[in-house]
């Protein structure tokens, strides 16, 4: 028995070399060992690993020596029986041994299996292209996810919802779009981008806010002359203009002042420079405009125009707007002098002191006796006889029994019907001595030329109402001492008496805001003898106290309230309402001012 | 911005005329630090100056401004890619336009925040100011890098080169193959495992950091000198030679392994910085197109 042992090895080229050797006897060694007879330079080998007997004609046994395994046609086994014309694969370690026959002689074909080429990723070896994905790859993936989730994904959830109301909760991918917090009176829009944002490119219309601001959104004036009042003539301010209707946000849009997503935050005050930024200068801008400039409270705004009552007999009432310069005058159609109310040593005095108990008066007349502030405190109640004067100024004419009776006020006609009912169904008061108990006797002329008098009288006693009634209307008689009696054709008619809730419609002021003051501090009523005397404040008293938005002032003063525009004025003038002020900011400069006295 | 080539600029400037290098930090005597320091300096100025209601914010007329110019800016910064790879003495050295990348880009830290009028939230706005940030932060890392690590790596390499350091271990993995031959199987066994490993496995972690925890040579080689040190066979000679061969790769693998980490921080910033820039600039086409789609 001999065995062929051929062993093959390729050159750096690829190319093979091809070793033959011959073995006889019927056995032969496999190992790591020099002296086996088949040497395999690999560690993975054993020193003696195997042996290759002759079982029979044409069949070797493979077998292990020092019980390590070896592949056997890809099985690990310790013992193989091959027949050699069929074949079959050894691998020892690295090697694989390929048994065969030729002429009937094992032929083992030794070879090392091919290991990788190391050379060929040395240039790669030492950059990062194998440990991480290659830049172009992350590069790739990275735009693709941020152009999927913030673009194609909010725009999709656009046009799903354009036309929905309200989306409901949940995430919204174009929520990823918004730039900040909604302000908290809008917060319940957090969701609904689409409230606004109706059309895609296209800025957020008015339409879309007066859905909701229906009440307090009042344009300021009309806007040609809002953007001329602006006076941006300028070149820099013409090519932001042509910017800005280019890109479609022209002037004058709600949300040209009103920036949203700027934090969830309340509105905050209205700055000065806001309306100064016209007002300062609009007579030069709006030459037509009958509006003076205006800068600042404290040492740049115009004396306060009221409106005064052009004749209170003409309804509706007109009136006439002149500056508070100077003392001013206005009939309203009541005589009233406020010095002798509020004298502390009249008559008036004295009644208060008679009523006072009853009344709940004090020693003399004082102002809120009669001016009863509204509800909210900002004015005051208009006067009505029945509640302001009566008790003292009483319409008393006549009494049967214990019940009083009144002319009735505000009704002219009626209190002529009354009088003339009373002089009809009344005679005129008996003569003591016609006194109907005593007994009459002879000769008393005296009496009877009483009676027949009286008698007489009686007769002409409904004549008496024309002059009683004259009387009323007349100096002296109940109604003409408050009121303007007109006597035109023939008829007796009362002015109505004007009683305007606001002189200054324009400002607003707040009388609940001032009640740290006292009346006469602002109103000089105990000097005032008569009602057409306008007791109104000039802008000079209102600067005692109050200085412009950064203390501008031009006297002195003591305790300074610093007050911008927005304290009094309205941008969006409203017809009837306080001017837009942050919450609590009120309270705030109310105790300011308490503090500093 | 100039559109001339300063002829300053010219590739044939790379060494001053006293023979010293100019890096591209140094370049032109820190030109375009100054350029970037004036352009942040203005914007800083404008921003204090100029009275945007309620607050600052990048939807105003400066806001726009900052932003257009930092877009602006960026997509010409990512042209570096581009023009690095073109070869040409004709327009700006790359030295130049290195220069002037690295600084402008940091203006854009200013530029970027001042556009942003410091208000940032959980949208595609800033993430865009974000991913900038991280560009801008991988860019400082890398120049860092640049300017501390050709140093360390020389110092490393001890003049050795890559192919020399591969060459030198796969000697030393030959003579170990061979010099095992001798030994018993559970010694070449050990050997085997040495041999099989890979030396630099581990990721890029293990990389980063030089640490390779698991190394076969390292525990081998530990445990083959424990054994002549204790053992009573202090004779085998074989053994002996192996445990000289391992501690020979152990130092091998050392400075290999220490040259790998300093190649790979040289290099990992970029896998931050370039596909960072194209998330970027992928996040900025959203931010502009979200603004006038909800405009």
């Amino acid at each position: 028995m001999s065995y062929i042992v051929r062993y093959i090895s390729k050159t750096a080229d690829g190319r093979e070399i091809k070793r033959s050797a011959n073995f006889d006897g019927d056995t032969i060694t496999i190992g790591r060992d020099p002296n086996s007879s088949i040497v395999l330079a690999d560690l993975a080998v054993d020193m003696n690993h195997a042996r290759v007997v002759a079982a029979s004609r044409g069949a070797i046994r493979v077998e292990s020596t020092g019980g390590l395994e070896f592949r056997s046609n890809g099985r690990s086994v310790l013992q193989a029986d091959i027949d050699i014309n069929e074949g079959a694969e050894l691998g020892f370690g690295a090697y694989l041994l390929t048994v065969g026959a030729e002429n009937g002689v094992p032929v083992i074909t030794v070879q090392r299996a091919a290991s990788a080429d190391d050379a060929a990723d040395e240039r790669q070896f030492f950059q990062l292209t194998g440990l991480l994905p290659s830049r172009r790859a992350l590069a790739w993936t990275f735009t693709i996810a941020v152009l999927a989730l913030f673009l194609i994904w909010p725009i999709w959830t656009y046009s799903n919802a354009n036309a929905v109301k309200d989306r409901g909760s949940g995430y919204h991918a174009d929520t990823a779009w918004e730039s900040g917090p909604l302000s908290l009176a809008h917060q319940s829009l957090e969701k609904n981008c689409q409230a606004c944002h109706v059309n895609k490119f296209e800025s957020v219309q008015d339409t879309s806010c007066l859905a909701c601001h229906k009440d307090d959104a009042h344009d300021h004036a009309p806007m040609k002359r809002l953007i001329n009042a602006r006076g941006e003539k300028d070149f820099g301010s013409s090519i932001k203009q042509f910017v800005k209707n280019t890109v479609g946000k022209p002037q004058g849009q709600c949300v040209e002042c009103h920036t949203e997503h700027e934090g969830a935050g309340k509105m905050t005050r209205t700055a000065q420079v806001f309306c100064t930024d016209c007002h300062a200068t609009l007579q030069t801008q709006l030459p037509d405009t009958k509006l003076a400039n205006a800068s600042d409270f404290g040492t740049g705004h115009p004396q306060f125009m009221v409106n005064l009552t052009v004749d209170p007999g003409v309804m509706p009432r007109q009136v006439r707007r002149v500056a508070l310069d100077g003392p001013l005058f206005e009939d309203n159609g009541l005589k009233f002098p406020h010095d002798i109310h509020l004298s502390q040593n009249n008559s008036v005095a004295r009644m208060m002191r008679t009523l006072g108990t009853e009344q709940g008066w004090g020693e003399s007349l004082d102002c809120k006796d009669c001016h009863i502030a509204t509800a909210d405190g900002v004015r005051f109640k208009p006067m009505t006889m029945e509640a302001n004067c009566q008790a003292c100024h009483s319409l008393a004419f006549d009494k049967i029994g214990g019940t009083v009776r009144t002319l009735r006020h505000g009704e002219p006609e009626q209190v002529i019907a009354d009088l003339r009912g009373f002089y009809r169904s009344t005679l005129p008061p008996r003569p003591v001595n016609l006194g109907g108990m005593a007994r009459r006797q002879p000769g008393q002329y005296a009496a009877e030329q009483t009676a027949q008098d009286y008698l007489l009288g009686a007769k002409q006693w409904p004549n008496s109402a024309e002059r009683a009634i004259q009387a009323v209307f007349s100096k002296g008689g109940a109604c003409y001492d408050c009121h303007t009696i007109n006597r035109l054709n023939g008829g007796i008619k009362v002015t109505p008496v004007v009683q305007p809730d606001r002189y200054m419609k324009a400002g607003w002021f707040d009388h609940k805001a001032h009640d740290t003051e006292k009346c006469e501090s602002c109103h000089k009523a105990d000097k005032s003898h008569k009602a057409t005397d306008v007791l109104l404040p000039d802008l000079a008293s209102c600067r005692t106290c109050h200085v412009g938005e950064s203390g501008g002032k031009i006297k002195a003063v003591d305790k300074p309230v610093k007050s911008g525009c927005a304290m009094c004025h309205d941008y969006h003038i409203s017809k009837n309402g306080a001017p837009w002020r942050p919450e609590g900011d009120r309270k705030k400069i109310v105790g300011q001012i308490a503090e500093a006295r | 911005m100039a559109t001339k080539a300063p002829t300053s600029g010219l590739q044939t400037e790379r060494v001053r005329s006293d023979g010293t290098h100019e890096g591209f930090l140094e370049y032109r005597n820190f030109y375009w630090l100054k350029v970037a320091l004036v352009i942040s300096g203005v914007a800083g100025l404008a921003y204090a100056l100029i009275d945007v209601q309620p607050r600052h914010n990048g939807g105003s007329g400066y806001g726009y401004t900052l932003g257009t110019i930092g877009f602006g800016l960026i997509l010409w910064l990512t042209m570096l890619g581009v023009r690095k790879r073109r070869v040409s003495s004709k327009h700006w050295s790359l030295k130049a336009w290195t220069s002037a990348h690295v600084y402008l880009g940091l203006s854009l830290i200013i530029i970027g925040t001042l556009h942003t009028g410091f208000q940032l939230g959980w949208n595609v706005h800033t993430l865009a100011y974000f991913l900038m940030m991280l560009v801008i932060i991988s860019g400082l890392f890398g120049i860092s890098a640049y300017s501390v690590l050709p140093e360390r790596m020389s110092f490393n390499r001890d003049s050795a080169t890559e192919t020399d350091m591969l060459t030198n271990l796969r000697k030393i993995d030959e003579q170990l193959h061979e010099a095992a031959q001798p030994l018993d199987h559970a010694h070449a066994a050990l050997v085997k495992e040495s041999l099989d490993q890979n030396s630099f496995g581990g990721g890029i972690w293990a990389r980063l950091r030089n640490s390779y925890p698991r190394c076969r040579t390292r525990e081998v080689h530990e445990a083959i000198k424990a054994e002549i040190s204790q053992g009573p066979n202090t004779g085998d000679e074989a053994l002996e030679k192996v445990s000289i061969l391992l501690e020979r790769k152990v130092a091998t693998l050392a400075r290999t392994r220490r040259h790998l980490q300093l190649k790979a921080l040289l290099e990992f910033w970029l896998y931050v910085h370039v596909p960072m820039t194209f998330a970027l600039i992928a996040a900025l086409i959203a931010h502009v197109i979200s603004v006038f789609f909800y405009w």
